[in-house]
């Protein structure tokens, strides 16, 4: 009997149906357990040593013969790991869905303007508005995200709908014209000021609480499921306009939708973590690699390498230099853009 | 007599043509211009024949040959206005006096031979060679969206004057400028040969995501440095953003072998370049040795664009802007375009100097950031307007 590379889900009240490609279970298993294993070992590390099996045993609630590792393990280094996989989950989705979106296997987040309306944002506030209440920023740079990302969207429209060219290269026109002003803000700033604007805009989980950690749970709980149910008409997309239209999909609303929950990951990272370049942008290429190029199977892969990526950032982040620390969006694009480079070159070598 | 108006008609339509051409998809575009070629050279066999006086051509030559004068002209005055504006207002005549016939004892003098002197030099010489240096870009890659900026050069630049600061300690002006040049270098080569890879070679799209990873490259890098190392970041942040300011006679002098060679090699190109906007094929077919072509326009980018973030420090969109204005002006014809980016570079930038001074006074915007605000919009008109698909 000839296998077949999916699986079909079709139950048969319900009125949908889902085909899960045959990989995909077991890329995903191996990608989550790797994930697991560098965020105990991430958890053990840092000024104050702590065994992985201590790390696992304080985690199950289990005695260590060592008080502090309950406060060290459980209220300091726990939230900062599972908000670093949540990033990179979100980037990773994020980076699929612009991919597919576009058509273009270099589109990113960080990219194509999203990051520089936070980032402005942010620093607009961290420098200018002084006393700017600290918590508020993450909200009011996720309004920045949106706002470019909607103005983005906006001049590329015009009378006979969108194009994903235009989209990416309006939003690079605009990250430009953002980085500038950001740029402004920088030399005017206070010197302190200035440099707390700087790690932000690198890209940071350093520090993170159980209170990050909630305010960020509740957008991946629901956008990341979203884009898992996006994926089929991202594949019908990726047709082509014209063949997706025959196929009976709403392009423009289609297009629109996707563009937000995309921009709705994103924002909610640069608000939670800074602006970490390149995890959107790798994550799908090597999920393309695993699991080929059907996007049911790609966009859940991409958000698990993501986190598998980020992850792995803040623990080299952690260690690499220590005692000092390296921001795990700095890490990102130091492995990120060699990585980028010899995949290109593969690619065009096959080709 | 209608063979006159005809003839006077030709280069407009060619032009726009053209133009269109160059912003629709690769396939259309190639389509369009053997279409487009086949008609031209129809026609001007047929006009050839028919009226033997070169007169029209002449006149047209005659006319552009003026406007460069006169914008040359106007560059001066407005360099003249330059220098009189300031925290102390100087009359005109004061500057000429200081600069013919100068009185060391008098602080007009000084200020204006200086601070004020060098720094309009520096804003003309580095509008000049940006705009040159992406008016080669965008004709010998075909890309209407190449400048020094978008394609990640100046990060590079940028970076290489971070390391240059945190690591080997330099602190003089003129020493920053090697590695910017160094940096500049290296990131062309990179964005260049990363945006040609896969089919297709090096398409707009390719080059303009290539350029603007790079810069993400670059620049987290740059601010990794930044935020480890407070002092360099004092130090430099004036200087990333892109400003004419404080720079001396000296730092002109010591670039200004890269600034000439360049610029006599960008000069020389503009009829390969002409040529080279048709296409590859259609520039081998009509005599041109494309690859010595590829390599002197190179070596006049890199040597253009790293002397000019050598001296100001990363400009944006200004490589970009310029040769777009002037081909409504000049049309495609890059003997004269080239010259006249160069002019108009230069007179963009000493007006956005200006208006940087002006706006704000007492304070001052740098001269950087007030070219990405004017200049981002621009871009995104073009995009929405020129890309089709």
């Amino acid at each position: 009997m000839k296998t077949f590379p999916w699986i079909t889900v079709r139950p048969k009240h319900a009125r949908f149906s889902l085909r899960i490609d045959r990989r995909l279970p077991k890329v995903g298993l191996i990608v989550g357990l790797l994930v697991l294993v560098i965020m105990i070992v991430n958890m053990g590390v840092g000024e104050y040593e702590i065994s992985p099996f201590d790390v696992v045993k304080t985690l199950l609630g289990m005695e260590t013969g060592d008080p502090q590792h309950v406060l060290i393990v459980r209220t300091l280094r726990l939230p900062r790991m599972l908000l670093s996989a949540l990033v990179g989950l979100a980037l990773g989705t994020s980076g699929a869905l612009l991919q597919g979106l576009t058509r273009n296997p270099l589109a990113d987040p960080s990219i194509m303007g999203i990051n520089t309306g936070a980032g402005l944002v942010a620093v607009v506030l961290t420098i200018l508005v002084r006393n700017f209440p600290a918590r508020w920023i993450p909200v009011a740079a996720f309004a920045g995200a949106l706002v470019a990302a909607g103005l983005m969207y906006v001049l590329a429209w015009r009378k006979g709908g969108d194009s994903p060219m235009r989209l990416i290269l309006i939003g690079v026109g605009l990250s430009a014209v953002g980085s500038a002003v950001t740029t402004l803000v920088i030399t005017i700033g206070n010197i302190y000021d200035v440099q707390r604007a700087m790690i932000w805009l690198t890209g940071s989980v350093y520090g993170r609480s159980w209170v990050d950690f909630w305010a960020f749970a509740p957008w991946v709980a629901i956008a990341v499921p979203l884009a898992w149910f996006q994926a089929r008409q991202l594949n019908s997309l990726h047709l082509g306009e014209d063949v997706a239209l025959g196929l009976g999909v709403n392009v423009g609303r289609q297009r629109a939708w996707i563009l937000f929950v995309a921009v709705a990951l994103a924002g909610a990272s640069v608000a939670v973590a800074g602006v970490i370049s390149f995890v959107g942008l790798i994550a799908p290429h090597v999920a393309r690699r695993l699991v080929g190029t059907d996007h049911t199977g790609l966009v859940p892969t991409a958000g698990m390498l993501g986190a598998l990526l980020l992850v792995a950032s803040d623990w080299i982040g952690r260690t690499i230099a220590a005692p000092n620390e390296i921001p795990c969006g700095l890490v990102t694009a130091v492995i990120g853009v060699p990585f980028f480079l010899t995949m290109l070159y593969q690619h065009a070598k096959t080709k | 007599m209608k063979l006159n108006v005809a003839a006077k008609f030709i280069p407009t339509v060619e032009q726009s043509t053209i133009f269109r051409a160059k912003h629709l998809g690769v396939g259309r575009v190639i389509a369009l211009k053997k279409r487009l070629i086949d008609g031209v050279t129809n026609v001007a066999v047929t006009l050839a024949q028919s009226t033997s006086q070169p007169k029209p051509k002449r006149r047209a030559a005659a006319a552009l040959a003026i406007g460069l004068l006169l914008a040359t002209g106007l560059l001066l005055v407005i360099m003249t206005l330059s220098i009189n504006f300031g925290a102390t207002d100087v009359a005109p005549s004061t500057v000429w006096a200081s600069l013919f016939n100068y009185d060391a004892t008098s602080t007009q003098h000084l200020i204006i031979r200086t601070l004020r002197m060098p720094r309009v030099l520096v804003a003309a010489i580095v509008g000049a060679i940006l705009a040159l240096a992406g008016a080669i870009m965008q004709g010998l890659t075909r890309n209407p969206l190449a400048d020094a900026g978008l394609l990640g050069i100046e990060s590079g630049a940028a970076l290489g004057v971070v390391l240059a600061i945190t690591f080997f300690e330099i602190k003089t002006l003129n020493l920053y400028s090697i590695f910017a040049f160094a940096g500049a270098a290296v990131t062309a080569v990179l964005v260049y040969s990363l945006g040609s890879l896969g089919r297709g070679g090096p398409t707009p799209l390719k080059l303009t995501l290539a350029g603007a990873m790079i810069t993400a490259f670059c620049s987290s890098f740059t601010s990794a440095i930044l935020i480890l190392n407070q002092q360099t970041l004092d130090e430099v942040r004036l200087w990333l953003a892109g400003t004419v300011a404080g720079r001396d006679l000296g730092l002109i002098a010591d670039s200004l072998p890269y600034v000439v060679v360049g610029t006599v090699l960008a000069l020389s190109l503009g009829r390969s370049l002409t040529a080279m906007s048709l296409g590859e094929d259609v520039a081998r077919g009509l005599g041109q040795r494309t690859g010595w072509v590829k390599v002197i326009a190179a070596i006049a980018v890199v040597l253009l664009a790293g002397s000019a973030v050598a001296l100001a420090g990363p400009i944006g969109f200004l490589g970009l802007l310029v040769p777009h204005i002037m081909r409504f002006i000049v049309g495609i014809d890059y003997r004269w375009l080239l010259p006249y980016c160069a002019i108009g570079g230069a007179l963009l930038l000493v007006v956005a100097d200006i208006i940087g001074r002006v706006i704000v006074r007492p304070m001052e915007i740098p001269v950087g950031v007030v070219t990405a605000l004017l200049g981002g919009p621009m871009f995104i008109y073009l995009v929405r307007w020129r890309v089709q698909r």
